[in-house]
């Protein structure tokens, strides 16, 4: 009885912290001439496809450049913070503990301040408004994470695998490919999925890095769109529910990869 | 689980201890050769390169051509001297303490709530992560219309109590608290998850003889799970303090740090110096962008302490 009264008092809780992304996908059916109804119609009766129509006719290259970013980004954070994290964990060479040091006071440093100093040297390179520019760009939000995940995640093997791959004549190189990253596919899961989605979610280096390119990601398709004149609500969250996919995707497939990035760094278990 | 494993000290036999010591650092060190290259040329040079901002003169042409006048410390002093350093250090120290302590106090009511074990409690908790992922983007279009003045949901649900509208977002009264209930909204989550596992890790005996003795519900919590989870509870709002320090996004996209300044932080301010008007400053721009630095690195460091105070 007082179990179930918790469950009820849970989903009420839910759908209160959830009331946002209800109201973004039903504004996104909602018609223009019903967009000022009042009181607002709290659920899309007779609504529309206007919002997706514009989506598909408007938005898909935009929803492509995010994605090709995203994945650009996935690789390049992979491998860079891959072989870190396992010289880190497993290696233990002099200056390690330094390094690791560096790379949490870089996780501290502003997007915004990193996206002033890329503006300056993109400018100069010409590299502005070009995706493999953005891509460079997004990944300094992930690396640091990624060497976190992969060093904790690789201290956990035990060294006898190594040293019986070493003892056969394996060289480290040989070793770290085929013994340390087939063991290390949860880590390496958790690692892709934060940086897919933290490129694909970001705004900041997109807006100064790649505000006047041709090949422009997502986020600022919408940020277009609100900068409109004459706003489309419905075309806006229409494109925001489709930007969420991604991490709605994540959390149904992905949900204890999720939680295990959301603590790391931050709780010692 | 991971700070304190990167910083510790090796005690045990590590891989490879046959060969020379000399060798295996060489062979770390080439595994490690990405990612110092990658920090040199993508995090020192970038800041560097800031750092050479804050110290010249820049104009639109000069920055371009790279030959702008060395001008010491006029840009922080200009930037000191601004109508907008007052209230924009204000406006983020408000936006960051406000937003933290609600996150913090909501994250710790719910995460005890969800502790309780009852059917569906695993799904909902995972539910309550869906505000963290959403691309900050979404959020705040979304917060944008919900607070919209005319046709915005928030007044609607103010009519039917008898509350006159308010104009959230166009009103130098309401401007900042707006940005700060959205930030509240997207910082639930993570601290919400981060305690729940704080919760996990206190035995479940302590609270069996808590009962025993005849603890309230009440008393449970004040006398056994606050106390127990200050370590968590303090890494949560120091992390927390340096990422909230840093929002650019949610306000730039809801308020643009206006009306009239009233929402304007150290982030949004340096990026409307630098890229928001048509003549660029780069400089004063890259001086209010290195203050930031200074304030997140004072909180940061303080964190790193105590993460590593309590791993040992």
């Amino acid at each position: 009885m007082i179990r179930s009264a918790k469950t009820i008092i849970g989903l009420i809780l839910t759908g209160i912290m959830l009331f946002p992304v209800y109201w973004m996908i039903n504004v996104s059916f909602t018609k223009d001439t019903d967009m000022r109804a009042d009181p607002p119609h709290l659920f899309p009766w007779n609504g529309t496809l206007e919002g997706y129509r514009a989506v598909i006719d408007q938005q898909m290259p935009y929803l492509g450049t995010s994605l090709l970013v995203g994945l650009g980004t996935v690789v390049l954070t992979l491998l860079i913070s891959a072989p870190a994290g396992f010289a880190l964990a497993k290696l233990r060479p002099r200056g390690g503990g330094a390094l690791s040091f560096v790379l949490l006071i870089a996780q501290m440093i502003p997007g915004i301040i990193m996206a002033m100093g890329f503006y300056a040297i993109y400018l100069r390179l010409g590299v502005l408004n070009t995706i493999p520019g953005l891509i460079l760009a997004d990944s300094t939000i992930a690396v640091p994470f990624g060497v976190l995940i992969f060093t904790a995640f690789m201290s956990g093997i035990p060294d006898e695998l190594i040293n019986a791959a070493l003892i056969d004549g394996a060289s480290k190189w040989r070793t770290f490919l085929s013994v340390i990253l087939p063991v290390s596919r949860n880590a390496i899961v958790t690692v892709s999925l934060f940086a897919f989605l933290w490129a694909w979610s970001d705004f900041v280096f997109a807006t100064t890095l790649d505000g006047g390119g041709d090949h422009q990601p997502i986020t600022l398709g919408i940020y277009h769109y609100i900068g409109n004149n004459n706003q489309q609500w419905n075309a806006i969250m229409a494109t925001a529910v489709v930007a969420s996919i991604p991490a709605t995707l994540l959390l149904i497939l992905a949900q204890r990869y999720v939680a295990a990035g959301v603590t790391a760094g931050a709780v010692k278990d | 689980m991971t700070h304190d494993v990167l910083t510790r000290v090796p005690a045990e036999t590590t891989v490879g201890t046959r060969a020379p010591k000399k060798q295996r650092n060489w062979a770390a060190w080439a595994f490690l050769a990405p990612v110092v290259v990658y920090l040199i040329a993508f995090y020192a040079y970038p800041l560097y390169r800031n750092l050479d901002l804050s110290l010249r003169d820049y104009t639109v042409r000069s920055f371009v051509r790279g030959d702008a006048p060395f001008s010491g410390l006029d840009n922080y002093r200009e930037v000191f001297a601004d109508a907008t350093f007052w209230p924009a250090l204000l406006h983020t120290l408000a936006f960051t303490f406000v937003s933290i302590a609600f996150q913090f106090a909501i994250g710790l009511a719910l995460a005890v709530f969800f502790a309780q074990s009852f059917r569906l409690s695993a799904t909902l908790r995972a539910l309550f992560l869906v505000p963290w992922l959403l691309p900050l983007i979404v959020s705040a279009s979304t917060w944008t219309w919900m607070l919209n003045s005319d046709s915005g949901i928030v007044n609607t649900a103010l009519a039917a109590v008898n509350i006159d509208p308010v104009n959230w977002l166009t009103s130098p009264d309401w401007a900042l608290t707006s940005v700060i209930i959205a930030n509240i909204w997207i910082g639930i989550p993570f601290n919400l998850v981060v305690l729940y596992s704080g919760l996990q890790a206190i035995p479940a005996e302590v609270y069996e003889a808590a009962a025993l003795d005849g603890a309230t519900s009440w008393q449970r919590f004040w006398r056994i799970t606050f106390p127990l989870l200050r370590p968590v509870s303090a890494i949560t709002l120091l992390l927390g303090l340096v990422y909230t320090l840093k929002v650019f996004d949610i306000i730039w996209i809801m308020t643009k740090g206006g009306p009239a300044d009233a929402s304007m932080t150290f982030a949004t301010w340096s990026y409307r110096l630098s890229f928001g008007n048509l003549l660029p400053e780069f400089g004063p721009g890259a001086a209010v962008g290195n203050l930031l630095i200074i304030m997140a690195l004072i909180f940061g460091l303080l964190y790193i302490r105590i993460q590593r105070r309590q791993a040992q």
